[in-house]
């Protein structure tokens, strides 16, 4: 294998503004097969609309996205890119999202939510997908509540499913915008646990987050984000315990401000 | 002292000839079953033109729905009737063009109900589906419709009930329907009071049932949230 098929997906001067406000300013980002990148930063920093430009459910204002050696979309005037909705399906297909606020169909079961991808966008046959979805239920813990509803589930069991949804598309990228953050703090650990445990499957993931402790443990390569840009990017250990950067420091200062 | 006279009602008069009136319920309830299902399914398509994010799709279906809501169902009714042949030599009859008044203006009502229930399923919906790859249509119908429908029931039901005596106007252009049948009796029997107290129980008779399987729905969708 060469060294250019290593890349999963990359990112080329990506552009993102929302009216006036440029939030995104010139991303360059490279990810390899495997690789689990931890996205920090302050709210402001772009860094989950970064994560949503992945899968183009924001549309970038300007930049290339390459997946596979793939171009998506199609150059048009002044840098930006046409995208076609088609093609945008496709990729999302292969490039998984969990959401913060988990948005679970809730007027499926939980084996129906992890079903529904594979039934309707892959087209896999009912039994095949059911054995596929109860499959993935049991590898999050979940195998017993498979026909329980949303709203019978705690906030941690509900996006454990989200992570068997996202799973069960069979993803070569898998996306995780603050998995953590609308949860109460003792459903963190259970799904950070699961997350954990598909690091073991070799999937290339991205996950913006502020649990620093977890992103030491879990990734491969942090990114630190500032104002719409990457400032640092580099190993856990390099990132965390000495950052090049003074923004960084500080940001990383403030979380252990109160440490006991 | 003046002495009140007590007024004599004659319901005798009306109950022994109500199989006039009852034959014809017929027609009211086809015509509210035909406008019902056209508007439902017509609501639909002219609902998801208005939301789609294609002017020349979405413009053409807003004027449909203000030209109709925003004008009398009678009108719109003698429309049909008496100026569509002038201007286009298609004389429809009576029945017909009272099912196309009807039918267009339920539409109009449908399609808004429909464009504020879609609307009014959370955003994280449509990008839990689309981040699973889905496509716009069968987003629409395998999370946002069924989601979105739950939320419609009450205001759907309400349409119809509206729409059921909005058949009524019908008998403007003589479709013999159940009000045209109790104009027609009354105005021979000059008993006007009793035959519309009487077919005011009619109608309650003919809409009570709908309104009732309407709110097992409602309870049936609320149990299948849980």
């Amino acid at each position: 294998m060469t060294r250019a098929d290593d890349v999963v997906l990359q990112v080329e001067d990506l552009h993102k503004s929302f009216g006036s406000t440029e939030v995104l300013k010139g991303i360059d980002l490279s990810v390899r097969r495997g690789e689990r990148i931890a996205i920090l930063g302050s709210s402001g920093s772009g860094k989950s609309t970064l994560l949503r430009c992945l899968n183009v459910l924001e549309m970038p204002t300007r930049g290339r996205l390459i997946l596979d050696g793939e171009a998506v979309g199609r150059p048009a005037a002044g840098g930006a890119t046409r995208y076609r909705e088609a093609e945008l399906n496709r990729l999302r297909a292969r490039v998984g999202m969990v959401f913060q606020q988990f948005n679970l169909f809730p007027h499926m079961t939980a084996l129906e939510n992890v079903m529904e991808g594979p039934l309707s966008v892959l087209g896999r046959p009912k039994a095949e997908a059911r054995a596929t979805a109860q499959r993935h239920l049991d590898r999050v813990g979940l195998g017993g509540k498979a026909d329980a509803h949303p709203a019978r589930l705690s906030g941690g069991q509900q996006q454990r499913v989200a992570i068997a949804r996202a799973l069960a598309m069979d993803p070569e990228v898998l996306l995780f915008d603050e998995p953590t953050s609308s949860l109460d703090p003792e459903l963190v650990g259970e799904v950070l646990g699961v997350i954990n445990d598909l690091s073991e499957d070799g999937r290339t993931m991205l996950l913006v987050t502020h649990e620093l402790g977890f992103a030491y443990h879990f990734a491969t390569r942090i990114l630190f984000l500032h104002e719409g840009r990457i400032l640092e990017d580099g190993p856990p250990e390099q990132v965390l315990k000495s950052p090049r950067e003074e923004r960084t420091r500080r940001f990383l200062d403030r979380f252990t401000a109160f440490r006991f | 002292m003046p002495t009140i006279t007590m007024p004599e009602f004659q319901f005798g008069e009306v109950f022994a000839n109500i199989d006039l009136l009852l034959e014809a319920c017929g027609l009211t309830l086809a015509l509210w079953a035909a406008a019902l299902a056209a508007g439902l399914s017509g609501g639909l398509l002219i609902g998801l033109a208005r939301i789609s994010p294609r002017r020349w799709i979405a413009w053409p279906a807003r004027g449909f729905v203000e030209l109709f809501r925003n004008t009398p169902v009678l009108v719109q009714l003698i429309w049909f009737y008496y100026a569509l042949p002038v201007l286009s030599g298609i004389q429809l009859p009576a029945f017909a063009a009272a099912v196309l008044a009807l039918s267009l203006n339920a539409s109009a009502y449908c399609a808004e109900i429909y464009r504020g229930g879609i609307q009014s399923v959370p955003a994280g919906q449509w990008e839990a589906g689309r981040a699973l790859g889905m496509g716009r249509l069968r987003l629409l119908r395998r999370i946002i419709l069924p989601l979105a429908v739950r939320r419609m029931v009450p205001a759907f039901t309400n349409r119809a009930v509206e729409l059921a005596k909005n058949t009524s106007v019908a008998s403007v252009i003589t479709v013999h329907e159940l009000m045209y049948s109790a104009r027609l009796f009354s105005s021979q029997n000059y008993i006007p009071m009793e035959t519309f107290t009487v077919v005011a129980m009619i109608y309650f008779l003919l809409i009570y049932p709908f309104t009732l399987a309407s709110y097992a729905l409602e309870r049936r969708f609320a149990a299948g949230r849980a």
